[in-house]
């Protein structure tokens, strides 16, 4: 129960851990030089050790490598026990609580409400690819960092 | 000699410039006749007969039939079998994927097979949790999600090529659908949900049965500020309650059901409440097609077809539309 109200918190507190992240990212993806010269590869498992504490104690996080919780309203979806990364079900009871767990609320009801307090709010409405299982357990701010540095790096007009 | 474009339900239509597949439904659709589509109840059985028995009910006063897969998640013959036989015999079908049994690899196969023996529309769904049929100690797949399919079944369609990448050779000749439930919450978040969905590729919505005019309105009202009426086909789930118990019975047991309790105290207090039940949906149907940019309707009669054929008669739904003729039935020979 402990963690479900720290997660619902969470939720409650989007628009400030929102702003947090945002710059988080900003400092993380500028220190992209620094991974490098010590390497992405040796700092996964220690990043993603440090990653799964922080995130699961907040958002319960299940690690799934692809963090989507800045278009869910920092609840997430991962905990939606069907593991819908677009929206709710047709399942969502009268109560707003979930179809499979009765005595958890919607992950999905509480993403909208988190995703109506924060300046990118919007990005709820982004269609969320299908999760890729094999970056499962693996650090989703390494990655960010690596591909928006790499984003940067790549001059204008050309993909990746 | 001019074929009519409505005219024969079996083999595939003509392309038509800008439409997707070549089945009867998305004409009906894009003429812009209100359409019904009705769902047949799976058999629990491999008897072949079954089926084009519930089919034959429901082919006469519907455009194309739903067949289910494992709704409620309760095992009964696959959809894919269902169409294998529906689409033999001549009957436009609806076939619904749902994502809690099989991972991307088995879906994406089954599109292509399914486009194979000539099924037009595909339904792409989400499923009801295991905890709700009969079998709760199953594994959950939840691989792809409805959203995620519509766009992985699109992809396929239109740049001819699965999720990973590699090239299809023909491409599924498929329309869209994805369901809707109006009658849930998040209630203000559902209009923005069904615009992702379309974004996504869904072309036609059928929604979750609907006992609630006034809570359709307000969504429909919603549905028309974002100009979604104008960008998919919205049908509107229907069915008739056989009884006060049924009704209750529905609403605790089946996932996403919303009955308000005057509907429940209407059909208790009359003489008999399954004939209350019929007429409760008949005036559904009527009202729900007076909404701005509904489609048509989507009749579910659960364990009781015989019931959508009188409906959709007594509703007038149908009136002035050429009756079609009856669909074939293949030879027995065939079937074995």
């Amino acid at each position: 129960m402990g963690m479900y109200a720290v997660r619902l918190w969470s939720v409650r507190h989007s628009r400030l851990l929102e702003s947090f992240y945002q710059g988080f990212e900003r400092i993380i993806v500028r220190l992209d030089p620094l991974w490098k010269r010590i390497g992405y590869e040796r700092l996964e498992q220690p990043v993603a050790a440090v990653e799964r504490q922080v995130k699961g104690l907040l958002f319960d996080c299940q690690m799934c490598g692809q963090c989507a919780l800045s278009s869910t309203g920092m609840s997430c979806p991962m905990n939606c026990p069907k593991n819908l990364r677009n929206g709710p079900c047709g399942g969502v009871r009268a109560n707003g609580h979930c179809e499979v767990k009765p005595e958890m609320k919607c992950v999905w009801v509480k993403a909208w409400e988190g995703s109506q307090q924060m300046l990118e709010g919007k990005a709820i409405l982004d269609v969320q690819k299908p999760v890729d299982n094999t970056l499962k357990g693996h650090s989703s701010w390494l990655r960010v960092a690596r591909e928006k540095a790499g984003a940067r790096a790549q001059p204008e007009g050309r993909a990746s | 000699m001019i074929v009519d474009p409505l005219y024969d339900p079996g083999d595939p239509l003509p392309p038509l410039p800008g439409h997707s597949s070549r089945g009867r439904l998305e004409r009906v659709l894009r003429s812009g006749k209100f359409a019904v589509t009705a769902e047949l109840n799976p058999p629990d059985s491999a008897d072949p007969r079954e089926v084009f028995e519930r089919a034959l009910v429901l082919s006469e006063v519907c455009d194309a039939i739903n067949a289910t897969d494992a709704s409620g998640a309760n095992t009964h013959m696959s959809s894919v079998g269902i169409c294998s036989l529906l689409t033999r015999a001549g009957y436009a079908v609806i076939m619904q994927i749902s994502c809690r049994d099989r991972n991307r690899i088995a879906i994406q196969g089954d599109v292509l097979g399914a486009a194979a023996m000539g099924v037009s529309n595909i339904l792409c769904l989400t499923g009801d949790g295991v905890q709700a049929g009969d079998q709760p100690g199953a594994k959950p797949v939840f691989d792809l999600d409805s959203t995620s399919l519509l766009e992985t079944i699109r992809t396929m369609r239109d740049e001819k090529r699965f999720l990973s990448g590699r090239k299809i050779t023909v491409p599924p000749a498929v329309l869209l659908g994805a369901a809707a439930n109006p009658f849930a919450p998040p209630y203000d978040y559902r209009p923005i949900h069904l615009g992702k969905k379309v974004a996504a590729g869904a072309q036609f919505i059928q929604t979750q049965y609907c006992y609630d005019i006034p809570l359709l309105e307000r969504f429909m009202a919603r549905v028309r500020d974002l100009d979604l009426h104008k960008k998919c086909f919205i049908l509107v789930g229907v069915g008739p309650l056989a009884s006060a118990k049924t009704a209750r019975w529905m609403r605790t047991n089946v996932p996403g059901v919303h009955i308000p309790d005057q509907v429940i105290a209407r059909l208790e207090g009359a003489q008999k409440q399954k004939l209350e039940g019929k007429n409760l949906c008949i005036e559904l149907i009527q009202q729900i097609r007076e909404i701005e940019g509904v489609a048509g309707v989507h009749v579910m009669a659960y364990r009781q077809e015989e019931l959508v054929s009188d409906v959709i008669s007594a509703s007038g739904i149908m009136k002035n539309r050429q009756p079609r003729p009856q669909a074939r039935r293949p030879a027995k020979e065939r079937i074995a």
